[in-house]
Formats: C-alpha cells, structure tokens, sequence
C-alpha cells in the first residue's frame, strides 16, 4: 500500500538526512523526490474500480481515494520543486522541511483513504502538526511564528470541535464507520437534537479545514506568514485532504441527512464568497489577497456540495482539483519573483513585469485570468460546473449571487494584469526576474497546464466522475 | 485525400472527433465533414496557399515582418481548412471568423501606412454586419431545429419551409427564408457582394501575395461555398434564392463598370474579382450551385496568377501601382507577360481557357432558370462579359504594351523578378489554361459532388445542360456559335481600339461622359452614403446611449457606485482582522454557537 511505502522512505529520507552534510542537501531534495514518484507509481498501479476495505473497516481503497492521492502525490511534487531556490537562497534548505513535508503528505493520505472518524481525525492531526512545524520553519522571522502559533492555537480549538461533533454522533448511530453511521441514519428513529449538534460541531471542523467564513481568520495570517514556499504547501495539498474530509462525511455518512447540513454550508459558502472577494480588494501585500481569494472559491467549492446532487459534489472535486493547480502557478510566481533575495509579495512587485519578463507575465496573467473564470481558462469550466449543478437541482440565488460576487472578484485579479502590463517598475526593481531553469519550467509548465485544462476538460471531468460514482 | 476520394471513390466521412461542450441538449462538437464539395475546396486552398507560400519567400525577402508574414499566412490555411472542413454550424462560424481575423491582420500587415489601417478597420466593420446577419441565421436555424449538426439541420429543412417567423409587426415569413436570407447576409460580407462590398477594393492596402491568396482565391470565396453547403436549404426557398440572384446580378454587373476607371493595378484586379464573385453568385442563385463551385475553382486559378503578376509587375517597378506610369512593359518581363496574358484570357472567358468552360455553362445555366429575377440576372451576365474583357485588357495593354511611361531611374534595372516569384506564375498558368478541360464534365454533368449538392428537380437546368453535353470539345464548338464570345471579344477590340490605338479616344469619352465617369471613380459614391449617413447616425445614436446609458447609469450609478460601496465595505471588513488571536477564536465560537443556535432552534420549531 502506498502509504506504508511512503512512511518507510520517509524513514529513510529523515535517516539520510542525518548523515549528509549541509552542502549536499540536495541529495535528500532527490530522495524525497524519488519517494514521492514511487508513491504515485504504487497509488496508480494499486488503484480498485470498486470498494476495498481494510483494517477493520476503517480504511478504504476507492477510485476517488486513488485520484485524491494522485493529486496531493503531484501537488506535493511540484511544490518541492518550486521551493527548492527559495529555501537554499534563505538558508534554510534543510532535509527538515522535506521530511515534514512527506509527514504532511502521509497524514493527506491517510485522510483520503479514512473510513472511520478515527482514522480520519488520526490523519488530520498528523497533517496538521506538521504544518504547524513548516510554517515556523524559518526559526529567524518573527511572522513565521506567530502564524504558526496562531494557526496551531486555532487548529486545536478546531480540533476539538470536530471530534466533540464525532463524539455526539457516535453517540447517536453508535459507530465510528462511516458505511454503519450511514446505514445507520437510513434506518431512522434516533436523537434528532444530539445529532444536530454533532452535525453543526463537524461542520464548523470541515469548514475550518477550508479556511470558509467565519472559520477563515487563521488563513490570510498563515498565508502572509509563512515562508511562500510553505504558502504554497499548505494552500495546495491539504485542501485535498479537506474535500476528501467533506466528502467522506458529509456524503458518504451524512448524505441521507443532507437536508440539515446543506441549509449550514450554504450561509458558509455565500459568507465566504462575500468576505473573500471583498475583502481581497483591500489588500496590498500578494499572499493576503491570494489568501482571501482562496477564501472566495473555497465558497464556490462549498456550493458544489450545497447542490446535494451527484453533479456537484462532482463539480466541487473538479474546481478543488483546478483551484490547487491555479493555486500553485500564483504561488509558484510569488516565489520565482522573489528569486532576488528579497520577498516580493507586496502587489507593487509585480508593476512593469509586462515590460521586465514578457513570457512570466503572460504566466500570470492566464493564471489570474483562470481564477476570474473566463473562457477558455480551466477556471471557467470550474465555476461553470458548479453553477450548473446549483441551477439543475434548484439554487437559483445562490449561483446568482456567486457570479456576483466572481464579478467584484475579477476587480483584484485585473489589478495585478493592470500592475503588470500598464504601470512602470518602481526604483531598481526594474530587473527581469532570475530564477533557475527548473523553476522557470515548472511554472511554464503549470500555467500552460490551466489552459490546456480550459481546452481540453473533458479528461478530467470524466476522472472526478468516475472517481465518485463507486 | 483528393485522390482517396476521387480515385479510390472513398465514403463521405462526417464524424466528431471531440465534445466541446453540451449547453441546454445543445452538442458543441469538433467533426469533420469531409466530401467531394470539401475536397474539391481543399485542393483549391491548399494548391493555391502552396503557390503564395512560394511566391512570398521572393516577395516579402526584403520585409521586417517576414516571420509574422509567414505565420499568419498558416494561421489563414489552417483556419480556411476548418471552415471547409466542418461538420457543423458552431465550427464553421469559428472557421469564418478565424479568417476574418486573419485577413484583418494582413490587410493591415504594414501597420505604419495610415491607408492600411483604415482599410483593414473597414474590410473589420463590414464584415461584422454580414457576420450580425450570419450568427443571426444561424440562431434561427438552432431554434427550429435543435441542432447545429449539418446533416440533421438539412433533414429538417423541408419541414421547416413551412413554419413561419413573426417579424416586424405582423407579417408572417417563412423560417426557412428567414434563415436563408441571414445566411446569405453573412456570406455578402464575406464574398463582398453589393452593398458590401466596399471593403475588397481597399482591402489591396496588404502585400499583394495576400491579395492573391485571401482576397481572390479563397477567402472572399468562404461565403459562395457556404451557400453550396446549405444548398439543402436554400433549394426549399425560392424568395432566398430570388434574393442570392438578384444581389449576384448586380455585384456582377455594376462592380464590373468600375474596374473599367480604375488606374491601381491592384484595384482593377479587385474589381474583377468583385465581378466575377457576383458571377459565381448568380449561379447560386439559378440553383446552379456546381457551376458557381466550378467557377470558383478556375477563378481562384487565373485570378490568384493575376495578382500574383500585378504583384511581381510592382516589385519590377519598385511598387510602383499606377498603371498610367507603366506600358511596355513586355520586353522586359516576358515571362510575367506570357502569364498575365493566360491569366486575363482565361478570365474573360476565351475559349478553351478554364474561364471559358466554367463561365460559359454558368451563363447558359442562369437562362435555363426560371426563379425570379433570372432574366434581369441574364442580362447582366451576358453585359458583364463585355465588361470584363473591356477592364481586363485595358489594363493590360496599359501595362504590357504601348509607350513606356516609366520612370527614368527605374528603366535602368528593370528585369524579372527572381525564379521564387515566377515559378509560381508559371505553375498556376498551367492550370488556367488547362483545368477545364478534364474537370468540366464531371464536375458540371457529371455525379461528382453526388449528395455534397442537393438541387430540387424544378431548379435543375445544369442536368438539361447535361443532356446536350457531349465532351469539352463539342462544348468548345458550341461556345463558338454562342453570342458571349463575341461580346468577349468585343470588349477586347474597343480595349484596344480605346487605351492602345487612339489613346485620345478615351480621353475625349471621359471628358464627354464627365458626369458618368464622376459617378464610376467615385464608386457610386458608396463610400460617401455610409460615412456621411449610416456611420454619424448610428454614431450619434451611439452617443446618445453612451450619455445616457453608460454614463449616467451604468459608470455612474452601477458600476462607480458599487464599487466604491464594495471599497467601503472591504476597509470595514478589514478591521475585523485584527492580527489577535482571540478575535479569531471569538469569531469562530461565534459563528459556532449560530450556527448550533440556528439548527436547533429552527428545526424544533
């Protein structure tokens, strides 16, 4: 299984880490590259068309965790690559930071693959707590740690909250398993009161996990905070974890009582279009605004579930699985164009890179482009499923007011073209951004991969479709 | 491909090869439909872009733009091939835009000329009114029929001939001729029939291989294969058919006069093409849609070997385009003689010429027709011969003979243009003079297009034609007796009487006709009607909303408005971040509590 051959490389990765010296860290970058090609190659070769569960009913084998997997195993891939100038120009390339990254990783995985609350929380907790490590690896920036402890002291209460809600509902269906809590609620006649509030208590868990309104406060914090590498770790991957959080409970166990939650997730998701979008126009400093736009589509994947049919989980699958490759390019570009040493994450960095470095500019502005969600850019078949899926089974208002709010979105996203193609570099900035060749290639390669996504959607679609019909 | 269906007589392949996207039970699909009316095109496109390609490495060598020259002129072949190639409404408006694009890039190649910018601005808008009309019959045929799939929208037309449309107070239309009508709409702008016409002239603002390729031999040609292709359709309605003749008579007629004063070389040439496109359209109109398909393909031959000899006549001169500042021209560019001389015969019609074979059975077809409007139709093909041969050798005998009006410092090094420009003269020559000889049967009488081409049994006179066909030879003989010839070389005689014997006679006809000759040089001033008329009203009304609407409203209201409530909003909601945690944690318990509030409080009531 894929996961014990991640957490044996792992093993080796950390031990190999110990025995090199600081002038060969890229031997633990590759290694940890090569764990993570095996995964994916054990991931892929292992994947079963229909159900398979192990240990005792509480971990799952499925096409949906199989193309999960898949993704977070690439998201993670790509991200090692794009940090690795970052790290080495800030000194802090250490094996550290790809051993966590590879904890984080295992504890996604373990999430995806969850049939049981337990196994879920166990993986969640092990996701997390390496997070909170990476965000405060750069030991010297004070921002680094605040925001890491102010995400680790919120993800406790988080934490809590979602077992708290697991608790209240073993207590109701007398199962941790998710088929038994599910065939459980089918069968009716039980504490209607207890299972509410258990429900409300997971939901507020899951809608941390998103970053959703009023559960977001942690997010523009970490993002500005972290390192960007982190930024683009953490705003990637583990929202992987978290739609695999939401689908397996609220679909797979909670489905039949998808009349309670839905009504709960769709205040989040139109709070969480409002606040993200508006807010997001406000902000100078890059990583916040991208933040908060996370923010804004984290409501539309949410929306996808609000649908409460087959097509909008589908949907919400297909725009998580966009969102992080668009996600990635942003972040990616945050940090090619700090390549010069200093952090370039004040919107005002990117003025004149029109003029500076036409072909990264042109990166970006797909990318931005994507996330406004204009034809023929990933991000528009993303948003479109979506509101397809909303109008079909009924939710008129809320498409209506999401294409509203995509509108006063689409504001903070053309300022950055604005920035980049129609206003002159400030003082010496007016180099064109460096950056090593891998990097450049990657960052080509994830925008172009947008548009070509835009183009050619059908793949993926069918994938997310396939994945959830078993 | 030509020989897999022609020689092997391969099967019609129509297929889709991917699913765009499906709006509303609406398939957006990318399919191919590829039969004899397609592959006859795509010979036609790719054997002439072959040549222009060609010609252009000698043309264009000394050009900055050389590379962008090259990619566009790919981006044209392959956005032509789509269009011909498409199964499907939605591909073949992607089609017919996609050059549209392209030809405004190119006609505007020398984006520093001020002349250049204005034309291809103008050959822009005009062909937005015929692309209007297009997607509208487009969006009528989607609306009866459901589907934008060729062969199911030709399977309905028949039902459709009787539903009717309501527009404009009342009066109740045929769908059918509604949508035929629009099409045809789109098709005047991209073929330039009257009255838009008036962007092809100015269009010769392009480098000449462009000319050749776009604005001759395929492009503007785009709209008469689309009529071909809906020939399922518009044979279900006789007023669209009426309305196809009608508008081809007069293009080919009046379009023909005015290359008759024109002194560009280029734009004599352009006005040929007008002329001769009105030609083609006319056959579309008597149902003859073979002929005008079969028109179309001798005239993308002999008029892409004229512009290409225009053109290697200007690089000799050092882009010199007057032709009053030519003449004897023939000792020094012999081969682009001998060429221009097949390409101006075959275009007039000589016998044994592809002009000859392709026009002669188009006039003979449009008196055979009995739609409305057919004999004014007649006349007006039979009186463009005349005129054709009047303008084709007044230019050429202006240009290749007579006395030398050339520049002194030019005449010192005057000589043929080097093998890559004259290669390709020398090679759609061939063709010119030859192609009508093997193609005429099949492709007029014969089953050559099979079901590519649909004609109702009423409309058929190319079959009557048919029976009295026996072999390009005995159709040569009768073309002898017929009156056409004649008037051809009538043309050619007062051409030469006029412009190269007694030069003064012109001279002293215009002074004359003074009032006519105004009237021709300045296009009937068409150009003067829409911009003194339709464009300042159409601006003013654009103003009127701009104040109003947009202004007003829209800035003011709507768009300044919210935004700066949208600005607001965010600073205020920017203060809730306060950077503390126990704000967060308050915020969530909060939004917890509600939450919990909310559900169970609601559900118990």
């Amino acid at each position: 299984m894929a996961e014990i051959f991640l957490a044996c490389g792992l093993c080796v990765v950390l031990v190999v880490d110990l025995f090199v010296s600081d002038r060969n860290r890229d031997l633990t970058f590759s290694l940890a590259l090569i764990v993570l090609i095996g995964t994916a190659w054990i991931s892929w070769t292992t994947g079963h068309a229909g159900q398979v569960l192990t240990f005792g009913g509480s971990f799952v084998s499925d096409p949906l965790a199989q193309l999960l997997k898949i993704f977070s195993i690439a998201a993670v891939f790509v991200s090692f690559l794009y940090s690795r100038d970052y790290l080495k120009q800030r000194n802090i390339f250490k094996g550290e930071y790809y051993v966590l990254g590879l904890f984080a990783l295992l504890g996604i995985m373990v999430m995806i693959s969850a049939y049981s609350m337990m196994t879920m929380y166990l993986g969640l907790e092990m996701m997390s707590l390496a997070l909170y490590a990476m965000i405060a690896f750069d030991r010297e920036s004070p921002v680094s740690g605040e925001a890491a402890m102010k995400y680790f002291i919120l993800g406790a209460i988080a934490s809590g909250t979602l077992l708290y809600g697991i608790s209240f509902i073993y207590g109701v269906t007398g199962s941790l398993q998710i088929g038994e809590i599910s065939a459980a609620l089918t069968a009716g006649a039980m504490n209607e009161t207890s299972l509410l509030i258990g429900l409300a208590f997971v939901l507020v868990g899951i809608a941390f996990k998103f970053g959703a309104v009023p559960f977001h406060m942690w997010l523009p914090d970490v993002y500005h905070g972290a390192p960007t590498s982190v930024t683009l770790f953490v705003g990637t991957a583990p929202k992987l974890a978290a739609i695999a959080l939401a689908v397996r409970i609220l679909v797979e166990a909670l489905g039949s009582v998808g009349h309670l939650w839905e009504p709960m997730l769709l205040v989040l998701a139109v709070l969480s279009l409002a606040v993200g979008n508006i807010v997001a126009i406000a902000q100078t400093n890059i990583k916040r605004m991208l933040a908060y736009s996370t923010i804004g589509h984290v409501g539309f994947i949410l929306l996808g579930f609000v649908a409460g049919s087959h097509a909008g989980v589908e949907a919400a699958l297909f725009y998580t699985i966009v969102y992080i490759l668009m996600a990635a390019g942003a972040f990616g570009m945050v940090i090619l164009m700090s390549s010069n040493g200093h952090d370039a994450d004040r919107l005002d960095d990117f003025r004149g890179l029109g003029r500076r470095s036409p072909w990264f500019a042109a990166m970006m502005l797909l990318l931005m482009v994507s996330m406004i969600g204009v034809p023929p850019l990933a991000g528009f078949y993303a948003k479109w499923w979506v509101l397809t899926a909303l109008v079909n089974s009924g939710h008129v208002w809320p498409a209506v007011v999401a294409v509203l709010f995509s509108v006063i979105g689409a504001f903070y996203y053309l300022r950055v073209i604005r920035l980049m193609y129609f206003d002159d570099a400030e003082g010496e900035a007016g180099a064109p951004v460096a950056g090593g060749w891998l990097m450049r290639t990657v960052l080509s390669a994830n925008a172009l991969g947008v548009l070509a996504l835009g183009i050619l959607p059908g793949g993926l679609l069918e994938m997310c479709a396939r994945a959830l019909s078993g | 491909m030509l020989k897999h269906h022609l020689i092997d007589g391969g099967p019609v392949f129509n297929g889709s090869v991917y699913t765009w996207m499906v709006v509303d039970g609406i398939h957006m699909e990318i399919g191919f439909l590829v039969d004899r009316l397609t592959v006859l095109m795509m010979t036609v496109v790719t054997f002439v872009s072959f040549m222009v390609h060609i010609y252009t490495v000698g043309y264009m060598h000394d050009d900055p733009g050389y590379q962008r020259f090259f990619s566009y002129i790919s981006l044209f072949t392959f956005s032509m091939l789509v269009l011909v190639m498409s199964n499907n409404f939605l591909q073949l408006f992607f089609g017919w835009e996609a050059v549209g694009v392209v030809s405004y890039l190119l006609i505007g190649f020398w984006y520093t000329k001020p002349t250049a910018i204005v034309a291809n601005l103008k050959a822009f808008l005009v062909n937005r009114v015929g692309d209007f009309g297009f997607l509208l019959g487009i969006a009528t045929l989607l609306y009866f029929t459901g589907t934008l799939d060729y062969i199911d929208v030709f399977a309905r037309a028949e039902t459709m001939q009787g539903e009717t449309i309501t527009i404009f107070g009342g009066h109740a239309w045929s769908a059918l001729t509604v949508a035929c009508i629009l099409l045809f709409v789109g098709a005047m702008g991209k073929s330039a029939q009257v009255p838009l016409h008036v962007w092809l002239p100015d269009s010769m603002e392009g480098p000449t291989p462009i000319s050749a390729l776009i604005h001759a031999a395929t492009m503007v040609t785009a709209g008469v294969f689309m009529v071909a292709r809906m020939s399922p359709l518009f044979e279900f309605s006789e007023t669209a058919l009426s309305f196809v003749l009608v508008i081809g008579a007069i293009t080919a007629l009046f379009t023909g006069f005015l290359g008759v004063v024109q002194n560009d070389i280029k734009r004599v040439v352009a006005y040929s093409t007008l002329s001769q496109l009105g030609y083609m359209t006319v056959a579309l109109g008597a149902s003859a849609y073979a002929a005008g398909i079969f028109h179309l393909m001798t005239h993308a031959f002999f008029k892409a070997l004229l512009f290409l000899a225009a053109g290697s006549v200007i690089i000799a001169l050092h882009h010199e385009q007057d032709i009053r500042r030519m003449g004897g021209l023939k000792k020094y560019l012999p081969i682009t003689y001998w060429t221009s001389l097949i390409g101006s015969l075959a275009l007039i019609g000589f016998p044994g010429f592809a002009g000859f074979f392709s026009k002669d059975a188009l006039i003979e077809a449009v008196g055979l027709s009995s739609i409305p409007g057919s004999g004014f139709a007649y006349f007006s093909v039979v009186a463009g011969v005349f005129v054709t041969a009047l303008y084709t050798f007044r230019m050429f005998f202006l240009v290749f003979h007579g006395s030398e009006r050339i520049d002194e410092d030019v005449r010192g090094h005057l000589r043929e243009p080097p093998w890559v420009v004259w290669a390709p003269l020398v090679l759609l020559a061939i063709p010119s003079l030859l192609i009508g000889w093997p193609t005429i049967g099949p492709v007029l009488f014969g089953d050559y297009f099979g079901s590519a081409i649909f004609v109702l049994e009423s409309h058929n006179g190319l079959a009557e034609m048919g029976h009295e066909f026996h072999g390009p030879l005995s159709f040569l003989l009768h073309g002898l007796k017929s009156p056409v010839l004649y008037l051809a070389l009538s043309g050619i005689a007062v051409a030469w009487y006029a412009y190269l014997y007694k030069p003064s006679v012109a001279e002293n006809i215009r002074r004359r006709f003074g009032v006519i000759y105004t009237l021709l040089d300045r296009k009937y001033y068409m150009d003067e009607l829409y911009q003194t008329v339709l464009a300042p009203g159409a601006a003013r009304l654009g103003g009127l909303l701009w104040r109003v609407g947009d202004v007003a409203i829209i800035d003011g209201a709507a768009v300044n408005g919210s935004a700066r409530l949208v600005g607001w909003f965010s600073g205020v909601l920017r203060q809730i971040q306060t950077g503390y945690l126990y704000t967060y944690a308050f915020a969530m318990i909060i939004g917890l509590v509600v939450l919990v509030a909310w559900l169970t409080l609601g559900v118990n009531n």
